[in-house]
């Protein structure tokens, strides 16, 4: 009997893309509103302030909570109604704690990986191995109530990865970190993010830090769609110099501007657009021949404030950068 | 180095084995619980309580088997043991089903197991039946050492032991319904507060707060109120049920043993009920 072969490629489908998905908790709280967005696999920061509806998106991703309205996919799939199948190829970090402080983290994440459905001894090695990736090999047996905030955090993420998902979906995972500890947590996730293969939504409420491991960016505010867009077409966009003087910094920026350089006041900063090597040169010989002290002259990567310069006034919320690019022409 | 040698990759693996589903992540769920109710996998500290009252409760049953074996009377029957034992299982819930249920709310461990393959029903109910399983374990396992010691004593032969065991049966049957009863009662206490010390006295109060009532409908003149004056409270009606099934003389209920039964399972019930509720609500914070 002839039977219809399936298409050698399945159809591309993106990794999540919503329709007028809406979130109402009651009569006046509105999470989610009307947000329409589409994300393709890579490394992906969802950045909104607190309340933004950072948490209500991946709940309704999780299958946690229905929408009001409009819908949402995830790998092509509803997860209101595909849960299971959603389910299995998604791990969860969530924000708050969520670890038992009596068991250890070997005993916890195998536990874990069971309840995703993997055999007994699978869930085992894999525990391990997610706890090796995460840098927890060496201290996986002992109680996770002695772990440090940084050890924790890892426990929690070893856990969002023990069942091998498609997608990993991180709450705050930079929470309570000190920098040292961001970093780290930071680059784990790019490493997830690149070599593992496996996708990875990253929710913040500082944009500066998931900027500089993601591919793309969704900015939400009071549940409405901000900006959605790849950081790859922006890689081109120059740099900014942050300039720091202790005095005289509008006799710098007059010099600078005879000097053909443009720079723009934020506060107590100057702004340079980086369009050559040399700048750093240029503007260093003028400090020097002001005579001026000079605190701190540094790189930053402009294009990601860029996403949020519209609208303005919304996207000077968001993060702390966003406000320094407005100035920035 | 050879241009045969082998990199080893140590990078990250992906999952090609089996995915099993809700069915396997239920019963390890219900299996953690078990273990977790007799401190299995868990610190020594967290051993000690259910060890002890197992071990209280099986000293008992080894006493009763010597007597019997030396002297040839039975002490106490199997039913007679359960009910015995049942004040042990009352503190055995109180101290376990907190560290069942609350634990898990006080850490925040639930949305881990809600963004599984676990709906919050599956947890309610492999918590439900892993508590269930640890008392009927509890008060069923010692009398396994009575049956040996009454089935070797016999002087009746196959017939004494099948006698024997239909005795075991019965005592068995007594357990699973204290069981049934206490658990229910004490998961669905321990799963409306996080804090351990507040479940295990909450559930305790849940025992003790309805026995004056008992004892005040117990001395009234009418025979009906008297009769069914152990309805009002958990282990009353465990009791009740008992004295109608297996006539263990612990309380009078007069001809009113269907209504113990009926009450038993409306309570058993209501109680499953109010803690699937319970976790719906959780599940959706």
């Amino acid at each position: 009997m002839p039977r219809l072969a399936p298409p050698p490629y399945p159809r591309r489908v993106p990794l999540i893309a919503t329709q007028s998905l809406t979130k109402k908790y009651n009569a006046r709280v509105t999470a989610l509103d009307d947000l329409t967005v589409t994300v393709e696999p890579g490394v992906i920061g969802l950045v909104g302030a607190n309340g933004a509806g950072k948490s209500t998106l991946i709940k309704i991703l999780l299958g946690l909570l229905p929408p009001t309205s409009g819908q949402a996919r995830v790998f092509g799939l509803d997860p209101t109604v595909d849960t299971a199948a959603v389910r299995a190829r998604v791990g969860y970090m969530p924000e708050h704690d969520c670890l038992p402080p009596d068991l250890s983290a070997a005993e916890f994440v195998t536990h874990l990986g069971r309840i995703s459905g993997l055999p007994r001894t699978a869930a085992r090695e894999r525990a391990s191995e997610a706890l090796r990736h995460v840098g927890l090999y060496e201290e996986r047996y002992r109680q996770i109530g002695g772990y440090s905030t940084g050890m924790k955090q890892r426990v929690k993420l070893a856990q969002a990865l023990v069942h091998d998902p498609d997608l990993l979906l991180l709450d705050e995972p930079t929470n309570g970190l000190d920098p040292a500890g961001r970093d780290a947590m930071l680059g784990l996730i790019h490493r997830i993010g690149t070599e593992f293969g496996i996708s990875v939504v990253v929710c913040s409420h500082l944009l500066g830090e998931v900027e500089r491991i993601c591919d793309s960016l969704v900015a939400i505010d009071g549940g409405r769609l901000l900006r959605s867009a790849q950081l790859s077409a922006m890689t081109t966009a120059t740099d900014v110099l942050v300039v720091e003087v202790s005095e005289g910094m509008a006799e710098l920026a007059r010099r600078l501007a005879d000097l053909g350089i443009q720079a723009r006041q934020d506060g107590r900063l100057l702004l340079v657009a980086l369009e050559s090597d040399d700048t750093y040169d240029r503007i260093l010989a003028a400090v020097a021949e002001l005579d001026l002290p000079l605190h701190r002259l540094d790189q930053r990567r402009h294009h990601v404030a860029e996403l949020f310069r519209t609208p303005a006034a919304q996207g000077a919320q968001v993060g702390g950068s966003a406000s320094e690019a407005a100035h920035v022409r | 180095m050879s241009v045969d040698s082998v990199i080893h990759d140590i990078g990250y693996q992906r999952y090609t084995g089996p995915r099993l589903g809700r069915g396997y992540a239920f019963r390890s769920l219900f299996l953690h619980g078990l273990r977790t109710a007799y401190g299995l996998g868990r610190p020594a500290k967290a051993k000690i309580f259910p060890w002890s009252v197992a071990t209280i409760v099986a000293a008992v049953a080894v006493v009763l088997t010597a007597i019997r074996a030396q002297t040839g009377e039975q002490v106490l029957s199997y039913v007679q043991y359960t009910e015995q034992m049942g004040l042990m299982a009352i503190l055995y819930v109180a101290i376990v089903a907190p560290e069942l249920v609350s634990r898990d709310l006080r850490s925040g461990v639930l949305p881990l197991y809600f963004t599984r393959a676990l709906s919050a029903t599956d947890y309610a109910l492999a918590k439900l039946g892993a508590l269930v399983c640890a008392v009927w374990l509890l008060l069923g396992g010692p009398q396994l050492i009575m049956f040996f010691g009454g089935a070797f004593g016999t002087d009746d032969g196959a017939k004494g032991v099948w006698n024997e065991f239909v005795d075991l049966l019965a005592g068995q049957v007594y357990a699973g319904i204290h069981a049934v009863v206490f658990a229910s009662l004490a998961l669905l206490v321990a799963s409306l507060t996080g804090k351990r010390a507040f479940a295990a006295g909450g559930i305790v109060a849940a025992y003790l707060m309805t026995l004056p009532i008992v004892g005040i409908l117990s001395v009234t003149d009418s025979q009906a109120a008297r009769d069914l004056a152990g309805v009002v409270s958990p282990a009353g009606l465990v009791q009740g049920v008992g004295q109608w099934f297996f006539d263990t003389d612990a309380i009078e209920v007069g001809d009113y043993g269907p209504v113990y039964g009926v009450v038993a399972v409306a309570f058993v019930a209501g109680c499953a009920t109010l803690l699937l509720g319970r976790y719906r609500k959780v599940a959706t914070r």
